[in-house]
């Protein structure tokens, strides 16, 4: 997919976007919990060809100590992308963008945590975008949701996010790089479904107010869809683990 | 890193605010969808090729212009470049500190300048002397003088008033060489985007929260708005959650409010 050129058109005749998709289908998608042997909780997720580790430490005593506050957790949160993740390779400093989206990923998480459990700690979440394809912010937060949930940090519930946008005119949900790049306008929001409030909204482009709110339930539908995802890829790391077990005490037994 | 800090405020004052808030009254005798006093002040500092001073409430943000030469970007061979950056110096706020920018100016800067380019409120077009080689750089830079809150609004008003007002040198480009002429010529402006910020309080959306209103607001949020009514840019921050019905609610009151803000800028360009 290097130097790939710029398509004419991002819907063709029959509807269908550059890779394939219709207006209102989320790109194919993958979630693993517990992928990483140090972190506290960790989880992997490929969303097109986003490919994204999400680690958590904590609840950890606060490091430097001035960090802690007294009430509740203290919530961090590094959002980075791999020098190699984009078409041309990125300073593996942290740009203003990281700065900016590492922010809003912390706080579209944070009002799901029950951080009024560990005062005085912090529990730092890590993301690395391994390759970027649209949408990074989105699927790093369902992956930290996922990374929270398998560090057994406790929760109102998961948080999930996808983004909604126009392109060629029309509505589409998940945009794929190219749509975000010569599209008309790109919506991310994160929701905790249980509620349904939304935790993190952001816009850029142009949006009637008609098509905002067609875009955001096209979203929050997107983030439905995921949310299903979610709640799998968690219950088959314990039937796994289950199995294991199983399979070792049949042995025993065996014996 | 950093973790998003509650802001201090006595239990008294948060509860004043929510009381009042609950029978849609504010501390400073506004309604709900009011901006406390707006004064533009355009052209103040010289040297810049265009500046603007906000005071919106006892908040005041300097916004000062400069037209340079540069190096277009690989992938934007044929447009002029903007750039913004918000510095939060440390005389407006005791919160405030000397440093590198914190994520904080960073975000201000993105909201404002998301606003500016998305509304393509500048033609950048315009703005190159000789594609893949030389282009002129718009530099907005955000001057926060005193915090009494809502910096997003502020900022973006003076940062609009200050391009709108911008005067640069006469210029024409004979064989991709750049001859300045005499005489000033303004910016190419072609649209006016309005950012319209709101926070949620209890269960109510103000707009143009003050600083002890966005001490006890949950959640805040910025709704560009274009000048044909459509939504550039959005950004929600702070620890609380917004239901959909809020969301749409605040959507609107951005859109209906964008108009009459939108006349004071022009009225103070004027």
């Amino acid at each position: 997919m290097l130097n790939q050129s710029k398509p004419d058109k991002l819907i063709d005749d029959r509807g269908l976007r550059v890779d394939g998709r219709r207006p209102d289908e989320i790109r194919p998608v993958k979630m693993e919990v517990g992928v990483l042997d140090k972190a506290d909780g960790s989880a992997y997720i490929e969303q097109g060809k986003n490919k994204i580790l999400v680690a958590i430490y904590g609840p950890r005593e606060a490091h430097p100590r001035h960090v802690a506050l007294p009430d509740r957790a203290a919530i961090r949160c590094r959002y980075h992308m791999a020098p190699f993740s984009t078409d041309e390779r990125r300073s593996p400093a942290p740009s203003r963008r990281d700065m900016e989206l590492s922010k809003v990923i912390r706080e579209a998480v944070e009002p799901a945590i029950f951080s009024k459990y560990y005062p005085r700690t912090t529990i730092d979440i890590f993301i690395e975008v391994l390759q970027s394809d649209g949408g990074t912010r989105s699927a790093g937060i369902t992956g930290t949701s996922l990374a929270l949930a398998d560090a057994g940090v406790p929760m109102k519930d998961l948080v999930v996010a996808c983004a909604a946008g126009k392109i060629d005119g029309q509505i589409v949900v998940d945009l794929c790089d190219a749509e975000d790049k010569l599209g008309e306008a790109d919506l991310p929001v994160a929701i905790i479904p249980s509620s349904g409030a939304v935790t993190l909204i952001q816009m850029d482009g142009n949006l009637s107010p008609e098509e905002f709110e067609k875009a955001l339930s096209m979203a929050v539908n997107g983030c439905k869809h995921l949310y299903e995802m979610q709640r799998e890829a968690l219950k088959r790391k314990y039937l796994l683990i289950k199995e294991a077990v199983e399979e070792k005490m049949d042995v025993k037994e065996g014996e | 890193m950093s973790s998003t800090r509650q802001p201090h405020i006595s239990k008294i004052e948060s509860k004043t605010i929510m009381d009042l808030m609950a029978n849609n009254r504010r501390l400073d005798d506004r309604t709900p969808t009011d901006y406390r006093e707006l004064k533009i002040e355009v052209g103040k500092i010289e040297k810049a090729n265009g500046s603007a001073k906000v005071h919106l409430g006892k908040t005041k943000v300097l916004v000062g212009v400069k037209v340079e030469l540069g190096d277009p970007f690989p992938d934007t061979p044929e447009e002029g470049i903007l750039t913004v950056n918000a510095e939060l110096v440390p005389l407006a706020s005791p919160s405030f500190e000397p440093g590198p920018p914190d994520e904080n100016s960073i975000e201000l800067a993105r909201v404002v300048d998301r606003g500016i380019r998305e509304s393509k409120a500048i033609d950048l077009k315009k703005l190159c002397i000789e594609p893949g080689k030389k282009v002129f750089v718009v530099f907005i830079d955000v001057y926060v003088l005193d915090h009494d809150g809502n910096l997003i609004d502020a900022s973006a008003l003076g940062a609009l008033s200050a391009i709108t007002t911008a005067k640069m040198r006469d210029y024409e480009i004979k064989d991709g060489e750049l001859i300045y002429k005499e005489g000033l010529i303004p910016l190419p402006i072609q649209n006016y985007p309005i950012a319209i910020t709101m926070g949620k309080i209890g269960n109510s959306i103000v707009i143009d929260p003050s600083l002890k209103e966005e001490q006890v607001m949950s959640a805040r949020l910025t709704v560009t708005v274009e000048k044909d009514g459509d939504i550039c840019a959005m950004q929600m921050a702070g620890l609380g959650e917004l239901a959909i019905d809020e969301l749409k609610k605040a959507v609107g009151m951005a859109v209906a409010k964008a108009g009459e803000m939108r006349a004071k800028v022009l009225e103070a360009a004027k």
